[in-house]
């Protein structure tokens, strides 16, 4: 009886209902977040444990593939930002009308990409950005009489193909979530700005745009995370960590490159942990640009 | 909005639990010993764990071994294995084994079912896991971090050999004792290259990866270059000479004698084992890679390029597609590689069936050793292991008997280290062994001949910077963007020492 007395009571219910996400939440987010930034202090060999103070974060400072890695990563997550919010967009805003036929085909289509693995993905634009002339991109190449790329070798051609890469992935489920944003956008609004004689543009710019913002800033803020957090795209397009001039080296793939091809988890969870803060400033100055944390108006 | 919020939340929870749920309850109905899963799926894996623990004589603490493994399976999504089997007397002891190459573990397979034949006192079953490179050698370091979870025998690659054997008697169990029977017949400075630093012995190896030169002699010949032509290159001014005269002869478009790797330390190991260098210094000393030997090697190299006698490896180095479609397309028709790249030929190049004769590596001086061992995998018995003791005689049976070296000849087609068989014809001169069949002349004839000549270079705990150093930037840096070689090596070295 009283445990039927307890799982009836409204107060305990909800926590009983939250217990398993807390419980998710301490053990595989805030236990290892704890233990990063406690390791990132350490110097961890394979038997002993030493406290090294701020050593790995001066090391940081002067670690000059980690400022590559750093940069790699932030031209990466930019180009992303600025790829990946206005196309999927439009193709949602194309969805949304009557100019496309056939939408589910196209809406399939988009987003397949997203189902496959990035290992099989990275593979295969690994073979067509192939710098052999067998590769598809130099048969392309070749068709049209220009020389053969070296595409992986190159700092510019490889950010190409990562970014293609990233766009044929990300392009339908970004556009998914605009889609359903816009649905939830109430036609009367459009209705009575046609009789007030507003253009499509108008219509876009006045109604979908502000309408969609929540939808807008939840995308841009995954997309910050995603970018800054990329690493088997790159693992994958040069088969491995190593890319001609470390052109491919991400921050997690140098947090990978250093904890698990070094073994030296303390220096690791040092590049760990500036990338979380890194991410956090971001995000924070975004949310608040954003106006997101204003009080709601009642 | 609150409210919403709280019932996203909530139906999160709930998907993600039921996830869990299916996880678990699927997992003792998988597969039945004796029998072969071919899956992606971790729970998969604990199921063959499981249900193989089921039917050995000590099934609890297997039960919780297989739970371990499910958890940190569960931990790292990535995590997949690509194959279970378990094979053996199930009354005998059990041994969980883990590689990262399907073939070492049916090889495995192989010899357990002969160790049960010859040991009927003691009868082992064995459950291999194969996954993935970089998954199983993550995964085997957190065990042995951890203390728990870890294998009872495990293949380790070359590449990983200085953080897994870190932990030198306290995570690994010393093979000293369990070699003795066949270590005389090995040869010596293999061994030393899975030696930990107190001196003991912590790896079996598979092979040597005696580097050695292949020559496309169908090609060759179509411009007048003979086998004679070939047996007399002995240095690398001869090489360089051939190969002029080669290019002068085929002056076809993107056809060359030889390609350089960006993204491989071939070359640098071959020039340092002849010189009798080694950039990492050993366990005692210090990294430095500003050596004669990779300063010759690195500026003939730079001339090749220059003269047209050699362009840069499509992809970095020969080992991948692009590689193979290089010399399928006989672009380049010579290359230095180790033993084990026989069987790339075999399994990616079977065309070629016919064409390749196999030398031994020219030397930048008289009297210099003509060859290096690379690559390899020191496989390791843990202390975790409910028997060590056991696992090390089977292993060193499986890998260094000569049953044993037959099978890894026969499935694998790697240079065995077991100098005695190199001279022994009914095995070199098998001719129904495919490799046999395959080249022009006989492998282990050239092995043979340069068995006193093989050096080493040691992997430790700076290797991994130095190739890295090397594979992403030094090497580009010199053949691509043709910069100084003296000043592309201090910089090197500038890098590398920051890391010490």
């Amino acid at each position: 009886m009283k445990a039927k007395k307890f799982l009836y009571s409204q107060k305990t219910a909800p926590y009983v209902f939250v217990l398993p996400f807390i419980l998710s939440f301490i053990i595989f987010w805030v236990y290892p977040l704890i233990s990063a930034i406690v390791m990132s202090f350490q110097n961890i060999g394979a038997i002993t444990v030493q406290w090294v103070g701020f050593k790995n974060y001066a090391k940081l400072l002067k670690d000059s593939v980690f400022h590559i890695a750093l940069a790699n990563s932030f031209e990466y997550m930019l180009f992303t930002c600025l790829l990946l919010i206005p196309f999927p967009m439009l193709f949602a805003v194309l969805m949304d009308s009557n100019l496309v036929k056939a939408k589910g085909v196209w809406k399939a289509v988009l987003y397949i990409p997203a189902l496959t693995s990035v290992v099989i993905s990275g593979t295969l634009f690994r073979l067509m950005f192939s710098e052999y002339k067998t590769g598809q991109m130099n048969v392309l190449m070749t068709q049209l009489g220009l020389q053969t790329v070296k595409w992986l070798k190159i700092k510019w051609t490889s950010e190409i193909a990562l970014l293609l890469l990233c766009c044929w992935r990300w392009t339908g489920v970004n556009m998914l979530y605009f889609l359903s944003g816009l649905k939830s956008i109430d036609k009367e609004l459009y209705e009575s700005a046609e009789m007030d004689g507003a253009s499509g543009w108008s219509k876009f710019r006045y109604i979908t745009l502000p309408l969609i913002r929540p939808t807008t800033i939840y995308v841009l803020t995954i997309s910050i995370y995603a970018g800054l957090a990329m690493f088997l795209e790159s693992f994958m397009l040069w088969a491995g960590n190593s890319s001609p001039n470390n052109i491919g080296l991400t921050i997690v793939g140098y947090l990978y490159k250093r904890g698990i091809e070094k073994d030296q988890m303390g220096y690791a969870c040092a590049v760990g942990v500036v990338l979380m803060v890194i991410g956090l400033i971001i995000n924070f100055i975004q949310l608040y640009l954003n106006g997101s944390f204003k009080k709601e108006e009642k | 909005m609150k409210k919403q919020l709280l019932s996203a939340v909530l139906s999160a929870t709930m998907v993600a639990s039921m996830v869990v749920g299916c996880g678990s309850t699927n997992a003792p109905e998988g597969s039945v010993s004796d029998a072969t899963v071919t899956s992606g799926s971790a729970a998969t894996s604990a199921a063959a764990a499981a249900a193989s623990s089921e039917a050995s004589a000590d099934a609890t603490s297997e039960a919780s071994a297989a739970e371990t493994s499910d958890a940190s399976a569960a931990a790292s999504s990535e995590v997949q294995p690509t194959a279970v089997t378990t094979v053996g007397n199930a009354s005998g002891t059990h041994f969980e084994m883990w590689s990262f190459v399907e073939a070492h573990n049916s090889f495995y397979a192989g010899m357990v079912d002969k160790w049960n034949k010859e040991n009927p006192d003691k009868q082992i079953e064995v459950t291999f896991t194969t996954y993935p490179y970089s998954d199983m050698h993550n995964k085997l370091l957190m065990s042995l971090k951890a203390g728990t979870g870890a294998p009872d025998i495990c293949d380790v690659e070359m590449g990983q050999v200085p953080n897994i054997y870190e932990g030198l008697d306290t995570w690994l169990y010393p093979l000293d004792d369990a070699m003795k029977p066949y270590a005389s017949d090995m040869l010596q400075s293999r061994l030393a290259a899975y030696k930990g630093s107190d001196g003991k012995q912590y790896g079996a190896p598979f092979h040597v990866g005696a580097t050695v030169m292949y020559w496309n002699m169908a090609e060759l010949n179509k411009y007048g270059i003979t086998k004679d032509d070939v047996d007399a290159v002995k240095t690398w001014d001869d090489y360089t000479a051939l190969g002029k005269k080669y290019i002068a002869a085929n002056t076809a478009d993107g056809k060359y004698f030889t390609s350089a790797d960006t993204g491989g330390t071939d070359w640098m190991w071959l020039a340092m084992a002849e010189y009798g260098e080694d950039w990492t210094g050993g366990f005692d000393g210090t990294a430095n890679v500003q050596l004669d030997s990779v300063k010759n090697m690195l500026t003939m190299q730079q001339e090749w390029l220059k003269d047209g006698v050699a362009e840069v490896s499509p992809d970095g180095h020969v080992d991948l597609e692009a590689g193979y479609q290089n010399i399928l397309d006989h672009n380049i028709v010579s290359f230095p590689k180790a033993m084990w790249y026989m069987s790339r030929f075999i399994n990616y190049m079977p065309d070629e069936k016919g064409n390749w004769y196999i030398t031994k590596c020219p030397v930048f001086e008289d009297g210099q050793k003509c060859s290096v061992g690379i690559g390899g995998t020191g496989t390791v018995v843990t202390q975790q292991s409910k028997d060590p003791s056991l696992a090390a005689d089977f292993l060193c049976y499986a890998k260094m008997s000569p049953e044993g070296e037959q099978e890894i000849w026969n499935q694998l087609g790697f240079d065995v280290c077991n100098i005695s068989l190199w001279t022994d014809d009914t095995f070199a001169h098998d001719k129904t062994n495919q490799y046999n069949q395959f080249f022009q002349n006989y492998p282990y004839d050239v092995l043979a001949s340069i068995k006193d000549e093989i050096g080493t270079i040691m992997t430790v705990k700076i290797s991994p910077a130095i190739n890295d150093q090397m594979n992403t930037t030094t090497l580009n840096a010199v053949l691509e963007d043709s910069e100084d070689v003296d000043q592309a090596l201090q910089e090197a070295q500038d890098a590398i020492e920051l890391e010490e």
